[in-house]
């Protein structure tokens, strides 16, 4: 059985347990823990070392999906959980500009541990609050060719779009090389 | 959709980067504790604004900028009440009291200072109304935001801030090729052409700070503000390598296994 996997990274309560929960096809493991930090209680628990979610591509491959904590106090987890990636995923919500500046860096941490391919998904896009994705390109200092998509991460459909997307880059990555 | 926030987590002259590099229209709210401002904007250029609490009629304007004393003061507002800023500053010109470019020069000078104003906040709520409707009746301009954006980075003191903001000076800067950003059109101090001159994706912010004999939050400071004006972008510097490169995680097999893995993949999550 052969097993390839996925990272899915972002700032704290960017949607990433969510995002991993509305494909898997095991219940979530997840190491959640509830937030003793009163600044931090926008929600009951938050991961502390990870996420990890399956998906059974055939009868010899296994995709993993692995969520990393959004504090930085346990970023230590990060660097274990990015290596041997395929690529990875930086999930922002886009109703906290308070987050962009820590998106940013995160993303800019998971650049320099390796050279994969990686996508940008702008997470409670159906919020009334949630910027627009040609705004936070900017507000997130995205170059053009960063690909960053609408998400929802509790709809399956943008997931699935979010996923496939990620895929198709490794994808031209690959061809690119073989030609 | 709604482009909100509070400045403490993004800040006017980010906000100002957004709107310049986007060429938005509309009009940015802000409000702190004890003040309520408003800027309107089109393609991206400050076009008008105001402060709630004060006068911003034209005829306030002109008198705040020493144009007209006490007296015509009074009676123009006496005699012009009804009158648009656009009718007033017509009649003042064909009367032979002003010229256009003074008005011009004075509606300038006040939105200037208040933006001035803006950026000593460190706290209050934003909101964009894209797309709002400007006054029809002021004398609207059109400010290049480039400028400002360099002034309120100039203002910023916060080395955590800006720590954030540029978390590393072993990254380098290259000019945009965006059109439209040039940074001859900007007014910069001999510091900030110093630095200017240096950049090259060879140069790293550390050697450009030694070179130019500049301290940590001087550096920062100076690529922040040109990194907002939208004239340059971060780069990784030649020669820079991580501390630890991960390995990516692509099977070890042939590429056309590689290629069929990655395709099987993408066709599974289809189906799902």
């Amino acid at each position: 059985m052969q097993t390839v996997k996925m990272v899915v990274t972002g700032p704290f309560n960017a949607g990433k347990t969510a995002f991993i929960r509305t494909v898997s096809e095991i219940n979530v493991v997840s190491t959640e823990r509830k937030i003793s930090q009163e600044a931090e209680k926008v929600k009951e628990t938050t991961t502390v070392a990870m996420d990890f979610g399956r998906i059974t591509i055939d009868e010899e491959l296994v995709l993993y999906l692995f969520g990393t904590p959004g504090q930085r106090r346990f970023d230590f987890m990060w660097e274990i959980l990015s290596e041997g990636m395929l690529g990875f995923i930086v999930m922002v919500d886009s109703c906290k500009p308070e987050t962009f500046r820590e998106a940013r860096s995160i993303l800019e941490t998971f650049r320099a541990y390796a050279p994969t391919p990686y996508i940008v998904a702008a997470n409670k896009q159906d919020l009334k609050d949630a910027w627009d994705i040609e705004d936070l390109r900017i507000a997130l200092r995205l170059d053009p060719q960063v690909k960053l998509l609408p998400c929802v991460a509790t709809d399956k459909e943008t997931v699935k779009v979010v996923l496939i997307e990620l895929l198709n880059q490794i994808l031209k990555e690959l061809e690119a090389k073989t030609t | 959709m709604a482009l909100k926030g509070n400045l403490r987590d993004f800040n006017l002259t980010q906000l100002f980067n957004l709107i310049h590099l986007a060429r938005k229209n509309g009009v940015l709210h802000l409000e702190n504790t004890s003040n309520k401002v408003w800027l309107g904007f089109r393609d991206g250029k400050l076009a008008y604004g105001g402060i709630d609490q004060e006068d911003n009629s034209l005829v306030a304007i002109l008198y705040r900028a020493r144009k007209i004393n006490a007296n015509q003061y009074r009676t123009i507002k006496e005699r012009a009440s009804g009158m648009s800023d656009k009718e007033l500053g017509l009649l003042l010109i064909n009367a032979g009291y002003l010229t256009q470019q003074e008005i011009i020069q004075s509606i300038q000078t006040y939105l200037i200072q208040i933006v001035q104003r803006l950026f000593l906040w460190t706290e209050g709520t934003f909101l964009f109304e894209n797309e709002a409707a400007l006054p029809s009746d002021k004398i609207l301009l059109r400010i290049n935001l480039d400028n400002l954006i360099m002034e309120g980075s100039r203002q910023l003191q916060e080395y955590d801030q800006l720590k954030d903001e540029i978390p590393s000076l072993d990254i380098a800067l290259k000019f945009c090729e965006r059109p439209g950003a040039n940074v001859r059109n900007l007014r910069l101090s001999p510091e900030e052409w110093k630095v200017v001159s240096y950049i090259n994706p060879k140069n790293s912010l550390k050697k450009i700070a030694e070179a130019a004999k500049l301290n940590d939050l001087e550096i920062r400071r100076i690529a922040f503000g040109l990194l907002q004006a939208g004239v340059v972008e971060l780069v990784k510097a030649d020669g820079f390598s991580p501390k630890r490169t991960i390995n990516p995680g692509i099977p070890h097999t042939s590429p056309g296994e590689q290629v069929s893995l990655i395709k099987r993949i993408i066709q599974r999550i289809r189906s799902l």
